[in-house]
């Protein structure tokens, strides 16, 4: 930055020379003039004198004046006799004397307060300061765009283009506004168009049309189409549903369809006959006339062919029958002579009765519904019911898929307080109480055993509060295991009744003490399958004898175990424990100081050992096939007999020799695959840093059998997102959010005209 | 829900239930078990698809789309439409400029535009006209529609200028364009001499680009090895790097303002960052002759090269070797290239008259795509990527056939770098410590940075 400023501190004063320079350029300054001598003598000198001269020091000399002339110029006055630079006192000592030059004193005392003006600088380093000042502005501009540059560099996916194209279409007469009929072709037509008054450009309406808009209002032009679109839509709807029924190939559809249709005329008639005798008189001859001509046609006796062949099938087939019958009831109808109104009326209602098997399954399945014998809908409600009994009994034996549920409930509330056991008595209480006045519900599969259920809550309590008690036992001391033992007996004694009557229930118990003997401060989760406990209810209720009392035993002496090994573990929380481990770890840590001081001992025997190990496990094992319980018998603890297992065992082939068997103090890596090296990478590739990252990027799988759909459209997203046919143009400070420059780049150059000027006269010059 | 045993990834018969699932799997979703336990071998299975990915693209790569030809002389410069995909322009040696519809690849207009070669061509921004110089020392507009019925065929406006103009490139938003010859011209369209000259050394000036990002910045290229950066606000020169050899044309990234690269004439690409210029960001090689014509895709990932070799090579913009590289029989020196718009595409003008349109990425499937070959193609295109570093699949997707005399060229140059280098290593070895240093690959081509 400073050297910037001095930079622009340079072209300032560069700038004020050049004012400067410019005052005198009305008198003739030219040094040159006076150069031009032909004296051989004088121009030597004048040769020597530059170039001494051009060592720097004293170059702007003053030129010498050499010549007597007319016109002296009065800045050329040269001092060069007394050999000492001419001041300006000097020059002004003639005019002290005169008092009329007062003005012109002034100015020069005013000119000898100011310094003298540096040397302007060269072009070319006026230049150069120029395009250094310009340089670092411009690139001042740029930095902007670093942020930009980084992040689309860095992005992830890049969507290009980056500004969305305008989508509205333009309007055909603003493309075709400069555009005019060349061709005689194009004249042509538009010729014929004229002539026809066919419009050009939009609205594309005629006259007439134009006419005709104008007649009708916009309101009553939609309402009229919304009318028209109305009737179009419900005859297109009508025509569809016609032809949908006439296809319909179902014989009783279309006898409902007669019959519907011949009770709408006889209902038809009735009201116009209430409206209208006169018309419903006429009505009558014609119904009348059609029953005549029915009568007839004799098409209702059963002599008919189809009316033979039903009678020969009415034996077998009901519906034929039913078809038989009808039709001689029809035809008893129309043979009957014309009776009161009454009467047909009381046929009608008959008809109706024998219409009702006809009606729909649909209905009768709303009816069904009705009445609550829907199985969907009655599972549901029983399930409901379940559910609630669940919530209100613990212990119902009569359904299993109910203990399920409850059994889970029953564990946490037992293990949990004891204060929930009370809230359950109580609930169990008030539902007895209510059991009794609802004695008549629907339910009644379910038995329920009060003194029983009863009985296992009393037991489920004491053995509650005795887990307390043993909990806190365990906190205070340890137990030896025969203790343990004498305590569980008469445990067990107490459960087992229990146990005959509800296994499950038991087993829980048995956890609950096992938890408690454990010490476990954990009791509120016990991790337990309710299929576990459908099995161990089976163990419990086939055998309760010796084995499963083997079981237990093998149970309490694991427990044992645990114990014993947990022991110290649990003294670890201790304090003094952790001095003990520290010191433990001292004496290992020394014992290993040792060990590395004296490792070079057994170097070679360390290697053989090695390599034989090595060798060992390279070997190519042996194949053992053996299926225990095939052939003879099997269980547990039993090990298929050496002979089977001799015949069973592939001997693995010896494979070749090894490279390093004859080369003792030679260990040659024989897992190396040479094959799989080929495919793999040997040097860490450029933008990792460590070979764990690489292995990384190459363990994560990205295909679509590992990876969810979301999972996968993320992994395989492209860098660079092109619409094909989209025109990509250079990005731009509004796509990115910055403003762009408001002033043009032209309007710019052009309100620069003094700097262009220069660099004009520069080019011109050269 | 397996896809059957990882080893059949490229038996017919999986591919076919594959497919079937997939097409199944469009109308109802089938809910999958992702248990990695289940889908066992990822690795080798995911190094399997993408070993055929590789050969596939390689099966694929089928670059070359068309020749456009019609011209009776070398093409000597090419310029996009920037309002249509389908339009390209080129001027050839005889003053001739033709007007090609891409789509019909056909040419729609020809004129001839001077006497002598056409130098440069450029578009205004809009789109509407553009603009040549020739050798004849003239500017010309003219209408990017072709003439009407009975119209003769002529420019919109004529610029005679003294010197011979040598390249040409319009400003990206205002009615200004730069000629370059004996110096940098800025013009304003209305006016028949220039508003502002920049000059900077004597040589002539054999391109001008303008800045497309920040419009008030210029780059130009002269015969005495060096590259000038101009402001046209401040009408002055910023900056000139010099350079082993002489640069022939410089290409600004269209997405990152202050990166340009320069095609020079030592068979190398520079990269710039022009704030920075004494170091170049990278130097592309590949080719073994003088680069010609270099031309940015328009996502500035990715800028083509035409060389003097007789070939094209694709470069991205961060790599130093080039990932393709496209070559005819028939194709000799290439003069121009262009990377259209769409970022699809790429022309190259060759000495043969003949303009030829590529592909940008040769083994992709042109036209439109169902959403499951899409994502196909994403898929495959991450697993190449994954895999790129394993020997074999380097070695498939480097593949590439290369003509004789390109090829025998890259194993002589190989010679003659490794015989350097050794050269330069004997050099430290025999000398004092520290008296000569290692000069980076970057920084060898430089000579100098003129302030």
């Amino acid at each position: 930055m400073s050297m910037n400023h001095a930079a622009e501190s340079n072209l300032l004063a560069s700038n004020q020379q050049k004012e400067l320079e410019d005052l005198p350029k009305d008198y003739p300054l030219s040094t040159s003039e006076d150069e031009g001598d032909n004296d051989g003598e004088r121009t030597h000198q004048k040769l020597l004198e530059s170039i001494s001269s051009l060592n720097g020091k004293d170059r702007q000399k003053l030129a010498e004046r050499s010549e007597a002339s007319l016109k002296v110029s009065e800045f050329n006055v040269s001092s060069e006799g007394s050999g000492e630079k001419l001041v300006l006192s000097d020059l002004l000592e003639p005019v002290k004397t005169s008092s009329s030059w007062a003005a012109v004193k002034k100015q020069l005392n005013r000119v000898k307060s100011k310094k003298t003006v540096e040397l302007p600088l060269h072009r070319e380093e006026i230049e150069r300061i120029h395009r250094e000042v310009a340089f670092n502005k411009s690139s001042q501009i740029l930095s902007k765009w670093d942020t930009v540059v980084l992040k689309n560099r860095q992005a992830e996916q890049l969507v290009l283009p980056l500004s969305k194209p305008p989508s509205a279409f333009a309007p055909i007469e603003h493309v075709v506004s400069g555009w005019k009929a060349g061709t005689p072709l194009e004249q042509e037509i538009f010729n014929l168009l004229h002539k026809n008054k066919q419009p050009v450009i939009d609205p594309l309406l005629t006259p007439v049309e134009k006419a005709s808009l104008k007649a009708m209002s916009l309101e009553e032009v939609k309402m009229r189409r919304a009318e028209l679109q109305r009737a179009r839509a419900l005859q297109s709807y009508y025509e569809a549903r016609a032809r949908r029924e006439k296809r319909i190939k179902s014989k009783k559809y279309h006898r409902i369809l007669k019959k519907g249709k011949a009770k709408q005329a006889l209902n038809n008639f009735e009201k116009l006959q209430k409206v209208n005798p006169a018309a419903a008189l006429e009505e009558l001859k014609k119904l009348d006339k059609a029953r005549m001509m029915e009568r007839m046609s004799l098409k209702h006796q059963n002599s008919g062919k189809w009316a033979k062949s039903k009678a020969i099938m009415a034996k077998y087939d009901l519906e034929a029958r039913q078809a038989v019958q009808e039709q001689l009831a029809r035809n008893k109808e129309l043979t009957q002579k014309v009776q009161a109104a009454s009467e047909s009326e009381e046929e009608e209602e008959g008809q109706k009765e024998e219409e009702e098997p006809l009606v729909p399954d649909m209905v009768n399945g709303v009816q069904i519904k009705a009445n609550g014998l829907n199985p969907w809908m009655l599972q549901n409600h029983f399930s409901d019911a379940k559910e609630a009994e669940v919530q209100k009994d613990l212990k119902d034996p009569a359904e299993p898929e109910a203990q399920e549920t409850s059994e889970s409930e029953e564990e946490r509330a037992v293990v949990e307080e004891e204060t929930l056991l009370k809230e359950f008595e109580e609930r169990r209480s008030l539902r007895q109480k209510s059991e009794l006045n609802h004695m008549a519900e629907p339910v009644h599969r379910r038995v329920t055993k009060d003194p029983s259920s009863q009985e296992v809550l009393s037991e489920l309590r004491a053995l509650s509060q005795k887990l307390i008690t043993e909990n806190h036992q365990s906190g205070k001391q340890e137990r030896s295991s025969a203790r343990t033992a004498q305590r569980e007996e008469p445990a067990r004694e107490e459960e087992e009744p229990v146990l005959l009557q509800r296994p499950e229930r038991a087993q829980t118990l048995d956890e609950l003490e096992g938890l408690g003997r454990e010490g476990c401060v954990e009791n509120k989760e016990l991790p337990r399958t309710a299929v576990e406990g459908l099995q161990l209810e089976k163990n419990l209720s086939n055998h309760i004898g010796a084995p499963k009392e083997k079981k237990r035993k093998e149970q309490m002496i694991d427990l044992q175990n645990l114990l014993t090994t947990k022991s110290p573990s649990m003294m670890s929380f201790a304090v003094p424990m952790t001095v003990q481990e520290l010191e433990d770890r001292e004496e290992k840590g020394q014992r290993q100081m040792t060990k590395e001081a004296f490792a070079g001992d057994d170097v070679i025997r360390d290697f053989l050992k090695e390599k034989r190990e090595a060798v060992e496990a390279s070997k190519p094992k042996d194949l053992d096939l053996t299926l225990p319980g095939w052939g003879e018998w099997g269980g547990m603890g039993l090990r298929p007999s050496a002979k089977k297992r001799r015949q069973f065992l592939m001997k693995a082939p010896e494979g070749p020799p090894r490279k390093d068997k004859n080369l003792p103090n030679v260990f040659i890596n024989e897992k190396r695959n040479i094959h799989a090296a080929a495919h793999q990478v040997q040097v860490l590739p450029h933008p990792f840093t460590h070979h764990q990252q690489f292995e990384r990027t190459i363990q994560t799988p990205i295909g679509s059998t590992w990876n969810t759909q979301r999972a996968l459209q993320k992994l395989t997203m492209p860098k660079v997102v092109t619409k094909p046919g989209h025109i990509i143009k250079p990005i731009k400070a509004e796509d990115v959010g910055y403003r762009s420059s408001s002033r043009s780049d032209l309007c710019v150059v052009q309100r620069n005209p003094k700097r262009l000027s220069i660099h004009h006269k520069k080019t011109s010059g050269e | 829900m397996d896809r059957g045993p990882w080893w059949a990834t490229f038996n017919g018969l999986h591919r076919v239930r594959h497919d079937l699932r997939n097409l199944a799997c469009i109308h109802t979703p089938i809910p999958r078990n992702y248990d990695p336990t289940l889908h066992p071998f990822e690795v080798p299975r995911e190094y399997i698809r993408a070993l055929n990915a590789t050969k596939l693209e390689r099966v694929f790569a089928k670059p070359f789309l068309a020749s456009l030809d019609g011209h009776r002389d070398g093409v000597n410069c090419l310029a996009k439409n920037p309002k249509s995909l389908t339009t390209v322009l080129s001027g050839a040696c005889d003053g001739e400029v033709k007007i090609w519809n891409l789509t019909r690849r056909k040419c729609i207009r020809t004129i001839q535009a001077h006497e002598g070669f056409v130098r440069g061509i450029c578009t205004r921004f809009c789109g509407t006209s553009f603009f040549t110089v020739g050798d004849d020392k003239t500017v010309k507009q003219w209408k990017m529609d072709g003439p009407s019925c009975g119209e003769e065929e002529e420019p919109l406006h004529t610029i005679l200028g003294k010197t011979v103009y040598t390249g040409i490139d319009h400003h990206w938003k205002e009615a200004v364009f730069a000629t370059c010859g004996q110096q940098v011209d800025i013009w304003d369209e209305q006016r028949t001499n220039p508003i502002c000259s920049m000059t900077w050394g004597f040589d002539s000036i054999s391109s001008v680009k303008f800045n497309p990002i920040e419009t008030f910045l210029l780059g130009s290229c002269a015969s005495d090895r060096n590259i000038v950066l101009y402001d046209m606000r401040q009408a002055t020169p910023l900056k000139k790097v010099i350079l082993d050899m002489r640069t022939n044309t410089i290409c600004w990234n269209p997405m990152e303002a202050f990166i340009f690269t320069a095609a020079n004439e030592d068979y190398n690409l520079y990269t710039f960052d022009m704030r920075a210029l004494d170091t170049p960001v990278m130097v592309h090689m590949d080719h073994v002759s003088a680069v010609l014509d270099v031309d940015y895709s328009p996502t500035g990932r990715e800028f083509v090269s035409a060389s003097f070799d007789k070939s094209i090579r694709i470069f991205p913009v961060d790599k130093s070797r080039s990932r393709e590289v496209y070559h005819t029989k028939r194709m000799q020196h290439v003069i121009c290239v262009k990377w259209t718009a769409d970022s699809k595409y790429i022309m190259c003008g060759s000495d043969e008259m003949n303009i030829r349109l590529w592909k940008a990425n040769a083994s992709e499937k042109l036209g439109v795509l169902t959403s499951r070959e899409k994502a196909a193609a994403d898929y495959n295109q991450k697993l190449k990527e994954k895999f790129q570093y394993h020997p074999h699949i380097k070695r498939i997707s480097r593949h590439r056939h290369l003509p004789k005399s390109i090829y025998s060229q890259i194993q002589e140059q190989r010679i003659m770098k490794e015989a350097r280098r050794r050269k330069e290593l004997n050099r430290i070895k025999h000398s004092k410590p520290g008296s000569v240093q290692m000069v980076s690959e970057k920084k060898k081509h430089i000579v100098a940075v003129v302030k």
